[in-house]
């Protein structure tokens, strides 16, 4: 077998071992809470008597040995049964799904947002090191890397929204407007600049430190000033020979930072009220609905390590050293 | 160490920082001297604004609390969940760390897997996660804020331990009869300390940031006026009262900036041979 197929699919062996291991922390989790599990579910439904306690009980198997719940527990999962959401009388697998899509569209723009911006800052930054732009670009990331991300949004809403009226602050389109194609695209786009800048910051923020510190070790390299000396121009050396290496420790720190990203959609949802998972989380997590939070925890780490999995094929794509060997 | 404090002590940046945080360790110390009055209490007529009565700078909530005494009260909860749960996450750290580096071979393949699975999960969504069924409380939210920050940790230390486990000092341990505890917490550990102070002052930063989301969220404890919740309450009446949001947010921003440039400042003098990684 060739080594990179080999390493593919150990990545992917490892992935299904994270997913079973965050499925049984989750089975743990919500035993973990305080009283009997039957009646936490209970009490979420509204009706603590004996006769549905015992029902409950029966269903999830809490009469039977801790193993044997474990078994139940993944049996379901495996055949998508995330649970049953008393406070809402749905299926958590539909809640969930019913949002993604918006938590996608978010954390991805954000995601590009923050990789374009922050690469290109940190460029500019070391290419200008030591001078004035390279002050003011630090500072800048400095600053935006401390920042609390709902603090960023509330205030972008005062100044984009209510101020300057430029930007709509709520929601992912306009409600009643009735918008049909490249209209409702377009107004989805403007309620989404504002949560995906809020949420891309932070990163941009990171991206542009990293860049900035990455390339300035590259630049001093041997192979750059090889390049050099063949008398290639400047733009080319910064493009394929530096940017190119440079980068290649944030792709790894993308696919470490993924489920920081997700948190942070939590987040960017409530304050700028998008319909994702983020706000479902955050509304179960008023009412104590721990089967959807469960649910929301379980799938945005699956998505993790998708996510991983991705960054870890683009890192093989971008490394200028696998390119040769392949 | 003399030298070391000197010039970390000349260190613009970690004069900025330290002169930052002074300033509010002592509003945290001084919170009950300072405003008497309890702070969820009312102070003045509701929604005040700011700059327009010298008794109450900062202006009022919506419910005429003083948002200057809560910004005073909220540095306490900010600074003990920033320290203690950095506290519980060097130590876990440390320990899981030093075992894996120490021992290596099966021992640190398994806690290294148990470390990469604790830095896949989203973190933010497991400390909510834990906070919740733990139900809020300053203890919840420590333990929680700890559980998910300690990995980075105990990858720092098993790599200074596997680094120097081999060196002679060691060796002269092993001869020595020494345990593997004794060599472990009193040869090697002192060594590696340098790094793990400055990566620990990153970390109250991040934990203070963390802190303040839960609260925003509502899920900080309800007996402790907090920042996060200062914001989060007043996310509702924005468009009314601006300086609600606008004080405690500006106010974290200071601290954690102020904790990461004494974290830069301490990587560049305890670690000039990592003080750039330690930028990224």
């Amino acid at each position: 077998m060739s080594s990179p197929l080999r390493a593919v699919l150990s990545r992917l062996v490892k992935s299904v071992a994270v997913v079973l291991a965050i499925v049984l922390l989750n089975f743990l989790l919500i035993r973990l809470a305080p009283g009997d599990p039957a009646s936490v579910m209970a009490g979420q439904a509204g009706a603590a008597d004996q006769q549905f306690m015992d029902q409950l009980r029966e269903q999830f198997g809490l009469d039977k040995s801790i193993y044997e719940q474990a078994w139940i527990y993944l049996k379901g999962i495996a055949q998508g049964d995330l649970g049953f959401s008393y406070r809402q009388n749905t299926a958590v697998w539909q809640l969930i799904a019913e949002r993604l899509p918006a938590t996608l569209l978010l954390t991805v723009s954000a995601f590009i947002f923050a990789l374009i911006a922050g690469v290109v800052m940190g460029a500019i930054a070391a290419m200008n090191a030591g001078r004035s732009l390279d002050f003011i670009i630090s500072v800048v990331s400095l600053v935006f890397y401390a920042t609390p991300l709902f603090w960023i949004g509330l205030m972008s809403i005062l100044l984009f929204s209510v101020y300057l009226g430029w930007l709509p602050a709520f929601g992912m389109m306009t409600v009643g407007a009735g918008y049909t194609g490249w209209d409702h695209v377009l107004d989805v786009a403007r309620h989404l600049v504002l949560p995906a800048t809020t949420l891309g910051l932070f990163y941009m923020a990171v991206y542009a430190r990293m860049t900035r510190a990455s390339m300035l070790e590259v630049r001093d390299m041997d192979f750059v000033r090889t390049a050099r000396a063949k008398g290639l121009k400047s733009g080319p050396i910064v493009r394929r020979h530096i940017l190119r290496n440079a980068i290649l420790p944030i792709i790894t720190l993308a696919g470490i930072q993924a489920g920081q990203l997700v948190g942070g959609a939590i987040l960017t949802e409530t304050v700028f009220g998008w319909p994702g998972i983020g706000r479902l989380a955050f509304d179960a997590l008023l009412q104590r609905d721990y089967q959807v939070l469960l649910g929301v925890f379980l799938i945005t780490s699956v998505m993790v390590v998708i996510f991983n999995i991705i960054t870890d094929l683009i890192y093989r794509v971008v490394d200028p050293r696998m390119g040769a060997s392949a | 160490m003399n030298a070391s404090l000197r010039r970390f002590l000349t260190n613009p940046k970690a004069v900025v920082g330290l002169v930052i945080l002074m300033l509010v360790v002592l509003a945290a110390i001084f919170a009950p001297v300072i405003f008497p009055r309890n702070p969820w209490q009312m102070a003045s007529r509701p929604f005040l604004p700011p700059f327009q009565d010298a008794k109450f700078w900062l202006g009022t909530d919506m419910l005429g609390r003083d948002i200057l005494a809560g910004l005073a009260y909220g540095a306490q909860i900010s600074l003990i969940v920033g320290v203690a749960s950095t506290v519980v996450a060097v130590v876990v750290g440390v320990l899981f760390g030093a075992m894996a580096g120490y021992y290596g071979g099966f021992v640190d393949d398994a806690l290294m897997r148990v470390t990469e699975f604790f830095q896949t999960i989203p973190t933010f969504v497991f400390a909510l996660l834990l906070v919740a069924i733990l139900s809020p409380s300053v203890m919840s939210i420590i333990i929680a804020i700890g559980v998910v920050s300690w990995p980075p940790v105990a990858r720092l230390v098993r790599s200074e331990f596997a680094s120097l486990r081999s060196r002679d000092f060691v060796k002269a341990a092993v001869v020595l009869g020494q345990s593997n505890r004794q060599i472990i917490f009193s040869q090697i550990l002192p060594n590696t300390m340098s790094p793990v102070i400055a990566m620990a002052s990153l970390m109250v930063a991040s934990a203070i940031l963390t802190e303040a989301a839960i609260s925003f969220l509502g899920l900080g404890d309800p007996n402790m006026m907090s920042w996060g919740y200062m914001v989060g309450a007043a996310r509702t009446v924005i468009r009314q009262a601006w300086w609600m949001s606008f004080f405690p947010g500006i106010v974290i921003l200071l601290v954690v900036l102020a904790l990461n440039l004494v974290g830069e400042a301490l990587n560049d003098v305890l670690n000039p041979r990592l003080a750039r990684k330690g930028r990224q």
